[in-house]
């Protein structure tokens, strides 16, 4: 491992470089944006002395498509940008859906659309990170609440997009990737390599069904492979006509994730058997955590990961509940699947506290919300 | 290396149209390749969007066709992840020049080892003839019906400006200068880059009045002048390329250090 165990204190940002680190990481490359750029730093001063290489290119699409090419060389690769590198990204994250690449991308949100609040944290890419590129695709996305889950998603990024062939991305915004807080690193650290043609280890990435993730073609060790973001077979060959083969390579690429959704998603509960449940992720769910952990009455439900959207849970708990309030730093981006979810679980009432200019809900915001709700 | 060792064969027929320059280009390519006596195990192949894009998945090695204008951002990430690969990147004038300026330029200034071959048709061949950045000032395209008023790119210029260790440019007409500057861009340490100006007859020459193949390369043998021979020229005139005359020969070849040598990953064969 490259990361020594034990305590430290540090930003946000700096955990998602340990993070990196303790996964093996190989290959990083990165273009300056606030908020997310003290994981460039981080890691132009560490990758190096662990034989990784760090590289600033010239712009972000040059960043992702560098950081797809190295991750077909076999080597764990990373980005971390913020939502107009995001956005500049997205062609390229679509290319890794479609050709089947592990990356992790990192972003640190900030107020959008456009330049927006460079400074301030927002929720507003969660769209984005799901639908950004065109066509029909799924990827992974955990939403850390902080500086430990900046570290512990980080590697879970990495060992479900090494799992899935997928790009996973770890949604975290400007609040949590600049706090301060203790990490704490473990001395054993659990991380997955990529299934690879050829290569045999005893790996949970083995266990993955065939039908859905099929195992890696490694550049370099003879196995002629093909990489493209054209419709293609199963062994590579470029077919844009054919329809069949297009149907059950995009069907595939979807069924992969939503059909493994109880092996990606983590949640946490708390007053589960509450009437009125706060639904909320990320640094959204500080308010609301302090309003349920002084008030039995009040559940709830914080996502630790949003993509694939964890339905099992949000089922679960809705069919218990007589209503239920979506705590977002956006307009209500993640607040219509759940609601979706929610009323086909039989709950009556689902509403959005939609917090914006970049300071999460408070205590009391969350209070005075539930109040006009009846709820306390 | 056989013909038929070099090549996928499962993949053929090719796309490419009768008279097309490409074969040409892989021609060279191949009998370069095979000069050097080099291992297909220990290269990867990587285009970007467009007809000459698509040649790295005709050849018998791992190949990837990316997005398009990105080829050398994806080209620089797998190398300096696989230093023991070598990693050469097929494009086009459009795929290179336009969308993919931006890494073009930085790739050249960065030197990563990287061998960039560029088969500038001067249009947008795959999407049926539209005016590219090295379509000559004043000729047709489907975008330019009124003549093309705006000037050509001169990439070969572009790439020695940047930094690039070796530059050549030569013409489908020049295929024995051709196979030995890839030749050389190949064992060249650093960023290599190879401009061989080729025929479009479907989608540049039908609409310029030089719709058969033998007429674009009539026209390049005519207007080609050796930088040797064009010194003084080449020196004040930005748009050398096709504007009137096609300056050819090998323009740069220097030994600054790889990016990979100066950061201390892998050996990059020297």
């Amino acid at each position: 491992m490259t990361v020594e165990s034990g305590q430290l204190f540090l930003q946000g940002n700096e955990a998602c470089v340990e993070g990196a680190l303790a996964s093996d990481l190989k290959f990083f490359a990165g273009y300056p944006i606030t908020p997310s750029t003290e994981i460039a730093e981080g890691l132009a001063r560490r990758l190096p002395k662990t034989g990784g290489v760090f590289l600033q290119m010239e712009d972000e699409i040059a960043c992702i498509s560098a950081v797809i090419g190295s991750s077909w060389g076999g080597g764990k690769s990373m980005t971390a940008t913020s939502g107009p590198g995001i956005s500049l990204m997205q062609e390229s994250i679509g290319y890794a859906a479609m050709s089947e690449t592990p990356i992790v991308v990192v972003n640190v949100m900030r107020g959008g659309p456009s330049t927006g609040q460079p400074t301030r944290a927002s929720q507003g890419d969660v769209m984005q990170t799901k639908h950004g590129a065109h066509g029909d695709y799924q990827v992974i996305a955990f939403a850390p609440a902080s500086v430990q889950e900046m570290f512990d998603f980080t590697v879970d990024c990495f060992n479900y997009s090494e799992k899935y062939r997928v790009p996973a991305f770890l949604l975290s915004d400007a609040e949590i990737g600049h706090m301060r807080g203790l990490l704490t690193i473990p001395d054993k650290i659990k991380t997955v390599r990529r299934k690879e043609v050829g290569v045999r280890r005893s790996d949970e990435a083995y266990e993955v069904s065939n039908e859905l993730v099929k195992p890696f073609p490694t550049f370099g060790r003879g196995n002629k492979a093909i990489v493209t973001g054209m419709t293609h077979s199963n062994e590579g060959t470029i077919e844009p006509e054919n329809w069949r083969v297009h149907k059950d390579l995009v069907g595939r690429l979807s069924d992969k994730i939503l059909k493994s959704r109880r092996d990606i998603n983590k949640w946490e509960l708390i007053n589960e058997d509450a009437k009125t449940i706060v639904v909320a992720y990320g640094s959204s769910s500080f308010g609301p955590r302090d309003v349920a952990t002084k008030n039995p009455d009040i559940g709830l439900l914080r996502l630790k990961s949003i993509w694939p959207l964890p339905e099992e849970p949000l089922s679960e708990v809705a069919g218990r509940c007589d209503q239920m309030l979506v705590c977002e730093m956006n307009l209500g981006q993640l607040y219509d699947p759940i609601k979706r979810v929610a009323l086909e679980s039989g709950c009556k009432k689902v509403e959005l506290l939609s917090k914006m200019g970049g300071e999460p809900p408070t205590p009391g915001d969350v209070r005075d919300r539930l109040r006009k709700m009846g709820a306390l | 290396m056989e013909v038929f060792e070099f090549f996928r064969q499962d993949s053929w027929p090719h796309l490419f149209c009768p008279g097309c320059g490409n074969g040409t280009v892989m021609n060279c390519f191949q009998r370069a390749f095979s000069e050097l006596e080099m291992d297909l195990s220990k290269t990867a192949f990587v285009g970007g969007i467009g007809c000459s894009s698509r040649i790295p998945l005709y050849i018998n090695s791992d190949a990837m066709h990316t997005t398009h204008g990105r080829a050398i951002a994806f080209a620089t990430g797998l190398r300096l992840s696989r230093p023991d690969l070598k990693v050469v990147v097929f494009t086009g004038d459009g795929d290179l020049g336009a969308i993919g300026g931006n890494h073009f330029i930085n790739g050249c200034r960065r030197n990563v080892d990287l061998t960039v071959i560029c088969i500038n048709n001067n249009i947008y061949g795959m999407t049926g003839g539209q005016a590219s950045i090295t379509t000559p000032h004043d000729f047709l395209s489907t975008t330019t019906p009124y003549g093309n008023k705006e000037y050509p790119f001169d990439l070969a210029e572009i790439a020695v400006a940047a930094g690039a260790n070796y530059v050549a440019r030569w013409t489908t007409r020049h295929v024995h200068e051709l196979t030995k500057s890839i030749k050389a861009a190949i064992g060249k340490s650093g960023f290599s880059f190879v401009e061989a100006v080729s025929q479009c007859p479907t989608n540049f020459g039908r609409r310029n009045k030089m719709g058969e193949p033998t007429a674009l390369l009539d026209w390049f043998k005519d207007s080609s002048i050796r930088r040797d021979k064009a010194r003084a020229a080449a020196i004040d005139h930005v748009d050398l390329n096709l504007a009137g005359q096609i300056t050819v020969g090998e323009f740069v070849n220097r030994d600054r250090d790889s990016y990979e040598k100066l950061i201390g990953v892998g050996n990059n064969g020297d």
